[in-house]
Order: C-alpha cells, then structure tokens, then sequence
C-alpha cells in the first residue's frame, strides 16, 4: 500500500431492502488515480458513490480521506470534493453566470475566472442566459463545469456523460485525464466506453 | 482565492433565495393572497356586527397567518431538493445549520414580512381596538419567524418523502400551538388595558429558542432525508 493514498474504503457494505448491493469492498486511491465503476442497472454504483460523498451512510465499514473517516471531516473534506450526479443540481431560475458563483461561494474558489470556466466547457456566450433555457445537455455541461469552478481534487461522477454529444464526451475525457496529471482524483460511472490514454484506470465490477 | 467568511457565505445564499423569489412572484405571492383572503372572508360569513369581529379579529389573524406560514413551508426545501441544488449544499465547505439559517432567512423575508405589513390594515378593517393593534403587530413580528424556523424542522424530515404534506402538518401544528397560545393571549391583554409583557417575553424566548436549535435540528433532518 502506497503512503500517498489519499481516499480509502474499508470492508464497505451497501444493503438496501435486504438485498446486499456489495460487502467487504476495499479500496485505495491515491494521487492521479482514477476508479471506473462498472456493473448493470441496480447494482449499486450510484448507492457507492454517494456513500463517497457522504450524502448516504454505508451500512458498514468506513470510508477514509488522508486516513480520517469523512463522517468526521466533514466541511474539511468537502473542500476537497467536487460531486455532479443524476441531478445537475443548478437552478432554471438562475443564469449560469449565477449558478457557477454559488458554487464558489459554497466551496474554495479556483483560480480561474468564471468567463474561463464557461468556456472550457464551451459556455463562454451563455453566461447570462437562464438555466431553463438551456438544452439538457448544455445544463449537463454547467454541471461539470463546477469541477472547473471550485479547488477540488476528488471529483466524484454519476454518469457524467448522460446527454452529452460524442466531441463533448471526447473534450471532457481529456480534462479528465489533465487533472489526474495535476493529481486529482477521478471516480466515476459510466455506461459509455471510456478511452482514455496513459492514465492508471482501476476498475471494479459491482455486478461479480 | 480563499474560502468565504461565514458571514460572507450566510448573505450570499440569502441573496440567491431572494433572486429566486423574485423571478417565481407567483409561488410566493400565494401565502399572502391566502391570508387577506381568509381574514376579508370572515366578516361576510359572520355578519356585520363590529363588537363580535373586533372581539375575534386577534384570533382570526393569528390562525390566517398560521395556516399562511403552514402553506408556504414546503418551498424552503422542495425545488432544491427537486433539482439536487441541495445535496450540493449538504456538501459544501459551510455549516449546514448556517445554510439552513439562511434559507430560513430568506423564506421568513418573503412569506412573513408581507404578512407583517399587511396585517395593520386588516386588523383596521375588522376594527380592532388601535391600541391592540401595536401588540398584534409586535406579536406577528416575532411569532413568524418562530414559525418558520419550526417548520423548516418539519419539511426538512418530510422533503424525501414521496407525500410528506399531511405528516408535515402533523408534525409541526402541535408546535405552533404555544405561539398562537401566546400571541393571541398577548392581544387578548392590550384589548383589556392589561400589561403584556409577559407574553411577550415569552414569545421572545420561543424565538431565540427556535433561531439556536432549529437550523441544527432542520440540517439534522436534511442529511437524514438525503440518505
């Protein structure tokens, strides 16, 4: 076990409707890594990750950020991680411009500017358009463009490619892959066939 | 760049749940259009007698506002939870209670402070006593916080909840109760001449109570309802 592992899982364990999802999972990832979590329909991805962010308590075991269980971390680790799921989690009432200021000002802001932020998720003219009247997968990309918008190293993804065209998924994947360079930390679903180069992917099957 | 003081953080999510009740008018105008509604409909069922609605307008105004706060409640947390916008609070690198506060702050400034200021007028058109009618102002300043502080306590359990409506209610009547009790006693007295002031301080400790337990208890709740 490397020193600089950063996110540990220790013997997680998922039950719902006394149905076990998955039991004994063990798991480090350190710096750069990123984890691909496969498996069919209902068998737990999305109940592991957000055990990960710690928005759903597991049914046993523990989950560990530099060696401190996140339940105790908290706002300490959530500093730390960026989390886009099923739902985009923007407001249709808001302009983007606006949606992506609430995410800073809910976390540590990044370094970059909010017009660069837009457009490295090629939103740069539609800062002050209203979320509603957006396509889903333009909302999809404000979504994502949170990532970006906050200092986050890990960045926890539910099936971040849900509505995205084929050059969008193909932009994304590079970006993924720059800050697993810069030493962040990826974990994500999904259906889509991921093919990104010379980068460390772990992969685990919840369906075996 | 650095992470925002608390205070920077509490004003902002207020800022931003004004922005968007102000670009959802509608929604939020209901409560207060129940509230004049209620209190303009009670004279025309009773009857014009001045002496029977002067004496029953305290609880007339007080039990419009309660259900007016009750009605309003759910949209502290529904279209947050709706769209995911609040597990990405739950997760932000602020208190919970803070941010709960907040919204609470925010809610209260939009639903209860219209009523607060249309309350005078209604009180004169049931014909009040005008020296009551300080007091029940003084009594809806501080009772419509309490409520919805109490309330966010109600709606942040029932907001998983596929039908929360009715457990809602349930939940959170018996504990309006003591401020209706309080308040409308308070009224009762300024209609006499009698001092107030113990109901007033009563109500006070109920909302100091209420604006240090409830955002803890709601954000409690809220981590409970996301699991």
């Amino acid at each position: 076990m490397s020193d600089n592992t950063l996110l540990r899982i220790n013997n997680l364990a998922c039950i719902r409707d006394d149905r076990v999802l998955f039991e004994h999972l063990n798991l480090s990832l350190a710096a750069g890594q990123m984890l691909l979590v496969e498996g069919h329909n209902g068998s737990g991805k999305t109940s592991l990750l957000r055990i990960l962010t710690g928005l759903k308590l597991a049914d046993e075991g523990e989950v560990l950020w530099r060696g401190i269980s996140i339940e105790r971390l908290t706002a300490d680790y959530y500093e730390q991680v960026s989390y886009v799921g099923h739902h985009d989690g923007v407001k249709r009432e808001l302009t983007c411009l606006e949606n992506l200021r609430l995410v800073q000002a809910m976390g540590i802001p990044s370094d970059l500017d909010l017009d660069a932020v837009l457009d490295r998720v090629n939103l740069y003219r539609y800062g002050d358009t209203l979320m509603g009247s957006l396509s889903a997968g333009q909302k999809r990309r404000l979504a994502l463009a949170r990532l970006f918008a906050t200092q986050s190293i890990l960045w926890i993804l539910d099936e971040p490619f849900t509505s995205l065209d084929k050059s969008s998924m193909g932009h994304f994947e590079t970006i993924f892959e720059q800050h697993l360079r810069q030493g962040g930390i990826v974990v994500m679903t999904s259906h889509h066939d991921i093919a990104m180069q010379g980068t460390e992917i772990q992969r685990l099957n919840l369906s075996q | 760049m650095n992470r925002l003081s608390l205070s920077q953080a509490f004003i902002y999510l207020l800022r931003r749940d004004l922005t968007l009740a102000v670009r959802n008018r509608a929604e939020f105008a209901n409560p207060l259009l129940f509230f004049v509604l209620v209190i303009t409909l009670f004279p025309l069922a009773i009857g014009a007698i001045p002496e029977l609605l002067a004496r029953i307008a305290p609880g007339i105004i007080w039990v419009a506002a309660l259900l007016a706060a009750m009605l309003s409640l759910d949209s502290i947390f529904r279209s947050d939870f709706d769209d995911g916008s609040l597990e990405q609070l739950l997760m932000s690198a602020h208190p919970m209670p803070l941010l709960v506060l907040a919204k609470v702050s925010a809610h209260w400034l939009v639903t209860g402070l219209p009523l607060l200021m249309v309350s005078p007028v209604l009180a004169e058109m049931l014909g009040m006593p005008s020296e009551a009618q300080g007091i029940l102002i003084l009594t809806i300043l501080i009772g419509t916080p309490i409520l919805s502080l109490i309330g966010s306590i109600g709606v942040a359990l029932t907001v998983g909840l596929p039908k929360g409506g009715i457990l809602m209610s349930l939940l959170v009547l018996p504990l309006y109760v003591p401020v209706l009790i309080f308040a409308s006693s308070a009224i009762e007295a300024a209609v006499g001449g009698l001092d107030v002031s113990a109901q007033i301080y009563m109500l006070l400790a109920f909302l100091f109570l209420a604006i240090s337990l409830a955002p803890v208890a709601a954000a409690a709740a809220l981590k409970m309802s996301m699991s």
